[in-house]
């Protein structure tokens, strides 16, 4: 994966694997400390204790129709290359993801189309709400789907195109604004 | 976030003419997208975003994109499943955006698969 918004898109699928109903997906970019920090959190059916251990191993999956599972050992492998790391803390109902890394070290993936990474989420997942915090020093941007559907009214899904491309638009200006009008990922 | 209230009820009418509409079409087809860690590793993501692209632009009202997990034949990601009523099921592999706007024009909206993208072509290559 060449973007890190490939790899939150990978996460994210595992928090809906996990039955969760309300996903939460934070970018922090700290340029004075030099640090990007990613935390996934979702209130899905959490990793159990003795599975926990495992999941950063390459050749250890739940899956049962082959022998190793990918996901979190490949975003694993990132931070560390770029000096950081993963924590996982999980829960039954509680799952968070942290990831973080030197911003500016050279191997660092871009955070790439993020708008991209939620829209696929909610085009096929009418059921979850989701909430996308994003940090640039001290300035900040945010999404929820909980505001929509408060203004929508529930009976309108959010995965039809003309939702759809209202939240488009409203993310991208909101990253725009974020990067002091120009969009740099 | 939400900046025109306006513009959300416009869109909160449109979508329920909308979603009347779709209830009075009933079943459609469903295109189905393979979302695990090898589909998004193989580019799975824009295949999605293309299908739904596509399925707007031309406004099918019948037609739905949605994802599955990992359907087990990971080297032949992206991969993406046609249901049609009463039809047999069109698997499609390998894809890409430039494929699935393809497909969208001569399997979902004039009824015929694109043969040369189905597994079965993959396969016997």
């Amino acid at each position: 994966m060449n973007e890190l918004s490939l790899n939150i898109l990978d996460i994210v699928e595992n928090s809906i694997s996990a039955g969760a109903s309300i996903i939460e997906i934070e970018i922090y970019e700290d340029t004075v400390s030099d640090i990007l920090k990613i935390n996934i959190i979702d209130n899905g059916c959490g990793i159990p204790k003795d599975k926990i251990k495992h999941v950063l191993d390459p050749f250890y999956t739940s899956r049962k129709t082959r022998r190793v599972g990918l996901g979190l050992p490949l975003i694993k492998q990132v931070a560390n290359d770029c000096g950081g790391d993963i924590k996982i803390e999980s829960e039954k109902g509680h799952t968070c993801v942290s990831i973080w890394m030197k911003y500016s070290h050279i191997d660092r993936p871009p955070i790439g189309n993020i708008t991209d990474t939620i829209i696929t989420i909610l085009v096929s997942n009418n059921n979850i709400d989701l909430i996308y915090k994003h940090y640039y020093n001290d300035k900040n941007f945010s999404f929820s789907t909980i505001d929509l559907k408060k203004v929508l009214g529930e009976q309108v899904p959010l995965n039809i195109p003309i939702v759809i491309e209202f939240i488009k638009k409203e993310i991208n200006e909101g990253l725009a604004n974020l990067y002091g009008g120009v969009r740099k990922l | 976030m939400i900046k025109s209230l306006q513009e959300l009820e416009e869109i909160r009418k449109k979508a329920l003419e909308d979603l009347e509409f779709r209830k009075q079409n009933g079943e459609g087809i469903r295109i189905v997208v393979g979302m695990a860690t090898c589909g998004i590793a193989a580019g799975a993501r824009p295949v999605m975003l293309k299908f739904v692209e596509e399925v707007q632009k031309r406004n099918l009202q019948n037609v739905t994109v949605v994802q599955t997990g990992c359907i087990g034949m990971c080297k032949l990601e992206p991969i993406v499943e046609v249901y049609e009523p009463n039809k047999e099921k069109v698997t499609y592999v390998k894809m890409t955006p430039e494929k699935a706007a393809r497909v969208v024009a001569e399997h979902i909206v004039n009824g015929k698969p694109v043969n040369e993208y189905t597994i079965g072509v993959e396969e016997n290559q």
